[in-house]
Parts: C-alpha cells; sequence; structure tokens
C-alpha cells in the first residue's frame, strides 16, 4: 500500500496525543500526578496539538477536505466513521478535564471521573482507527488482531514517553516506577510488532492469481500482459514495492530507533547519573523516528490482493 | 445509507463474461471509457493522455494470463477482462463514511453519488477487485454503473440497452441481464457452462460470473488437411490461359 504521508503522520501523532490523554485521564484520577497547572498546560496542550494536527492532517489525504463533515454520517458501517464521531467525542471530557487541571487544579473526585471518561473514550479513538485498517480483509497483513493490539500499545506508548518527556524537560518529580513502565511498554511495543512479523510470514496466503481468476483447474496462472504499459491508479495506491524490498533493513531500523536506542540511552542515564532532562529529548526522538518508521513499514508493507490481477502469486 | 439494502428485490443485474471466447481485442474497454467518459459519473478523467506516463480513470480493463499446467505439460493464454462485480456483500459500500458509495435495492447496481464523495479512497482498499479508481482532476472516485444510462435510456431501441461493454463485443464474450432470475437468459448460462465467481474466499458474493474456457482436445492438435490444387490441369481454364498453357508447355 502506498504509505500517504498525511495518514502516517495522523496516525502516529494522534496516537501519541491519545495515548498522553488517556495517561493523563487514569494517573490524574488516581491521584498519582498532581494537578500540577504548569505540568498540565504542557502535557494537555502538546496531546491537543497532536490530536489535532494529527485530524487536519488525515483530511489533507481526502480528495474534497471541504466535505470532510459528511463522514460521520455512515456510524452503523463504517470504521471510519465511527472514528471520526469518537474523535469528536473524545474532546468534550478531556477538554472539560483539562479545564479543571488547569483552572481549578482538580485531577480526581468528579473532574477525575471526566478524566476517566476521556481516557476511555481516547483508547477507543485509537481503537476505531486501528479498525479502519484491521476490517479490510483486502490486506491480509492488516485485517488479524495484530493491528489493534498493535495500534493500543503504540499510542500508549508513545503517549507515556511524551509525557515522561514534558516531564523530564519541566523538572516536575516522576510519578514512581515512570521510567520502568516507559521502558516495559517500550519492550512489550517491540515484541508486538516481532510477533506480528512472524505471524505474517507463517500466514498461508489469503487468495492467490488462480482464485483471482478462477483458471486453477487449468494450471498455475501468470500475468503476460498487462491492460496498460504505464500505472495506473491502483498500481499507485496498492501496487507500492519498495517496503517489501528492503523488509529487513527497515524492520531492524525501526525496532533499533524505537526501542533499542532510547533504552540504551535510559540505560546510561541511568548508569552515569546524567540528568534526565539533558537525555530523555534524545531518546524521545529517537522513538519517534522509530514509530514514524515502523508505521511507514505497516502501510507500505502490506499488500493488497488487487496485485494478484498485476503479476502477484499470492497474497 | 452506506448500508446494504435492507430488502434487496432479488434483481441482480450483471455481467456474464465467457473467457472461452474473449480474444483480448480491448473494444469494450475503449467503447466503456468512451461512452462513460459522458454518462452518469462523467467524467473519466485522463491525465497528460498524449505525454510520457499517460494516467486516467478505466472502469473496465483486460488482463492477459498465461496459464501452464506443469504435469500435463500445457499452456493456454487466457484474455482476462476486470470490471466492477456488483457485489451482493460490497464491501466498498459498507466502510464508505460519507455515504456517497451505495448498492441499489431496485437491481443490485453499486454506484457513488460524487456530489458527497470526499476521496478517502477507502472503498477502492476495500474493493478485491480494484473496481474503483480515484479520480485526481476532481477529488472523488469512480466506477463502473453497469451503464446505469444506457441500460433504462428509453429513447434507446431495445437491443441497444445494455452496457456498453456488451453491446460493442465484437466477439459475442458478454451477456447482460438478471443473475438473480434463475429463468433468465444469462443464468441459463452460467448453469450450462459451469460460471463462477472470483475470489469467493473474499466473502463478497459478486453477482458478475465468469464462464471457463472450454477444455482443450487434446490428440486432435494438427494442422487441417491443405486442398488439393485446383488448377494443376488446364481444363475448365479460359480460351487465353488454355492457349498460354499451351505454348509454355510444349
Amino acid at each position: 500500500m502506498h504509505p500517504a504521508k498525511s495518514v502516517i503522520y495522523f496516525t502516529t501523532a494522534s496516537g501519541a496525543g491519545y495515548g498522553l490523554l488517556a495517561w493523563l485521564g487514569v494517573l490524574g484520577a488516581m491521584g498519582i500526578i498532581p494537578a500540577d497547572r504548569t505540568f498540565g498546560i504542557a502535557a494537555f496542550g502538546s496531546a491537543f496539538f497532536f490530536v489535532i494536527s494529527g485530524l487536519l492532517s488525515s483530511t489533507g489525504h481526502l480528495g474534497r477536505p471541504e466535505r470532510a463533515w459528511r463522514a460521520l454520517s455512515q456510524w452503523r458501517s463504517s470504521w471510519l466513521s465511527r472514528e471520526g464521531i469518537a474523535a469528536i467525542l473524545t474532546f468534550l471530557p478531556t477538554g472539560l478535564y483539562a479545564l479543571a487541571w488547569v483552572l481549578l487544579g482538580q485531577n480526581t473526585g468528579l473532574a477525575g471521573i471526566i478524566g476517566l471518561a476521556g481516557a476511555g473514550l481516547a483508547l477507543l479513538t485509537v481503537f476505531t482507527t486501528s479498525m479502519i485498517y484491521a476490517s479490510l480483509k483486502t490486506i491480509p497483513a492488516w485485517s488479524n488482531g495484530w493491528t489493534s493490539l498493535g495500534y493500543l500499545v503504540m499510542a500508549l506508548t508513545s503517549g507515556a514517553w511524551l509525557g515522561v518527556l514534558l516531564l523530564a524537560v519541566l523538572g516536575e518529580p516522576m510519578p514512581p516506577y515512570s521510567l520502568s513502565v516507559l521502558a516495559g511498554l517500550t519492550v512489550l511495543m517491540a515484541l508486538i510488532k516481532l510477533l506480528y512479523w512472524r505471524s505474517l510470514a507463517k500466514a498461508p496466503a489469503r487468495s492467490t492469481a488462480e482464485s483471482a481468476t478462477g483458471l486453477a483447474r487449468f494450471g498455475t496462472v501468470r500475468l503476460i500482459e498487462s491492460p496498460h504499459s504505464e500505472p495506473n491508479y491502483l498500481l499507485k495506491e496498492m501496487g507500492y514495492r519498495i517496503a517489501r524490498k528492503h523488509a529487513g533493513k527497515l524492520r531492524f531500523w525501526g525496532l533499533f530507533y524505537a526501542a533499542m536506542a532510547p533504552l540504551i540511552l535510559l540505560g546510561v542515564a541511568a548508569g552515569y547519573a546524567i540528568p534526565l532532562a539533558a537525555i530523555m529529548p534524545l531518546a524521545a526522538a529517537s522513538f519517534a523516528i522509530g514509530l514514524v518508521l515502523e508505521r511507514w513499514l505497516f502501510f507500505a508493507e502490506a499488500k493488497h490482493v488487487v496485485t494478484l490481477y498485476y503479476g502477484n502469486s499470492a497474497v | 445509507m452506506t448500508s446494504l439494502p435492507q430488502n434487496p428485490s432479488g434483481v441482480k443485474l450483471g455481467l456474464v463474461i465467457d473467457l472461452d471466447i474473449c480474444v483480448g481485442c480491448h473494444a469494450c474497454a475503449v467503447n466503456c471509457k468512451e461512452w462513460n467518459t459522458s454518462g452518469k459519473l462523467a467524467p473519466l478523467t485522463d491525465l497528460e493522455p498524449y505525454g510520457a506516463r499517460p494516467d486516467g480513470v478505466w472502469f473496465n480493463r483486460i488482463h492477459t494470463f498465461e496459464v501452464v499446467d506443469e504435469e500435463a505439460g500445457t499452456s493456454r493464454t487466457v484474455h482476462f477482462p476486470r470490471s466492477c462485480l456488483h457485489c451482493e456483500d460490497a464491501p466498498c459500500v459498507t466502510v464508505c463514511p460519507t455515504g456517497a458509495s451505495y448498492k441499489r435495492e431496485e437491481d443490485g447496481i453499486v454506484l457513488i453519488n460524487t456530489d458527497i464523495c470526499i476521496g478517502c479512497k477507502l472503498c477502492s482498499w476495500a474493493c478485491p477487485y480494484g473496481a474503483r479508481e480515484y479520480d485526481e482532476d476532481e477529488g472523488v472516485m469512480k466506477k463502473c454503473t453497469l451503464c446505469i444510462d444506457k441500460i433504462y435510456n428509453a429513447n434507446l431501441p431495445l437491443e441497444s440497452r445494455a452496457p456498453a461493454c456488451v453491446s460493442t463485443c465484437p466477439a459475442g464474450a458478454r451477456s447482460f441481464g438478471d443473475l438473480g432470475d434463475p429463468e433468465s437468459d444469462v443464468s441459463k448460462l452460467v448453469e450450462a457452462r459451469g460460471g463462477y465467481a472470483l475470489m469467493p474466499e473474499q466473502g463478497t458474493r459478486p453477482v458478475n460470473r465468469y464462464l471457463p474456457p472450454r477444455p482443450k482436445k487434446v490428440g486432435d492438435d494438427v494442422a487441417p488437411r491443405m486442398l488439393e490444387h485446383q488448377d494443376d490441369s488446364p481444363d475448365g481454364a479460359g480460351l487465353l490461359a488454355r492457349w498460354v498453357d499451351k505454348v509454355l508447355s510444349a
């Protein structure tokens, strides 16, 4: 699949924003993070920045962005529509919670309940995003259980990185076990990715050139003449090949930047007593590069069954 | 509504494509383009039509496959027209977030309302058959309409009320009709020839059917006999020819 920049930015940025909103909702409501104003402004500010810029970016890949509002109407059948509604609904409790935190200095009690509702809706939005991809039978690499699990864990992990980065830079006290939870989530994320790739490699082909043409009874089907000499929309959108050619290397670098390098940096910081404020920006930047690379691969590596009509033998 | 029809009428208009007959001439694709570029979903925009990398919207494409049977040591060439199959469980319809993509209750034709399409392209991702193409110029999706503006056009003579691809096929490889009616000509044709659906494992329940190539007659595969030469003898030739023959034979 063609990896559209707008969609990669949307899924990673809004994922991190919703992930942070979820952490703020839960940890605030539990009284683990106090309703500090400076941190509140920084945390909600960056979470909403990533969510809103991500949502706007997603409308950037529409042919008719001015009609985007129409996408809210078909929630009965369409995950894309459900995502739009969930995204808008999430603004209500999370916005109220942010106001209570920043203006009233409150994040427990009633504010905490609103925060928990916001956390639930934020994760629900990430889930609906993942289901847009997971519901497409035509793309076996997406239509499996790993997609939603991956999106949710990656949103929580990137949200945690964003939150810890802000705490470190602002010099706020870290909640207990922050770094252990962050490292644990990062390892979990990498593990999910490895298991996902393993399951992809093992999964039998869902459709073949023979089932696409119905000609299995006569033997092996091979394209000898394409209908057109130049790439058309289908090939440009669904026939992306570059990633699969370099899949091994790209997967390694994705995991290196997202997990290995940031964890090594955190370890070095702990070992040599380097202040977190100095090491976190570097570690978080490395994580972000890895996350974007991973998301780019998620799109670019995925094969669509329509390519069976254009020379692929099995998808 | 992008939910599928709740009370489908039972009429399932669709195409039957005979792979035994198709010669891969692309006439159906060309006539499709010609009719539809001024039809319901017009225009079928072309980008750089005379440039180095021409691109554009088409509803119908003809692929050519080679099918090799390693065991028998035989192979055959199959020309394979590909267009919208007007599926009963059309995933392109249910994924649409705006209601622009819909399936008609009365005849099962899958259409796009380009006035409300936002061009998110998700329908093209959901379709296993590549039936939907994006019109970059208009920012909306386009697809086969089964020539809805032709098949119901009362201004046309009855025999012309068929999709452009069917009307134009010089070999008669394409048929059009109600595949929901077991007594229709197309249904009988499908029954007689063992017509099948493409990628049934995708669960889309296509309406269109493909008829398989007929089996080769193995062993009968020899060149036809030469005709006997008719003009070895001058008998029956004209006066001048007989005279020339006589002079030269001397």
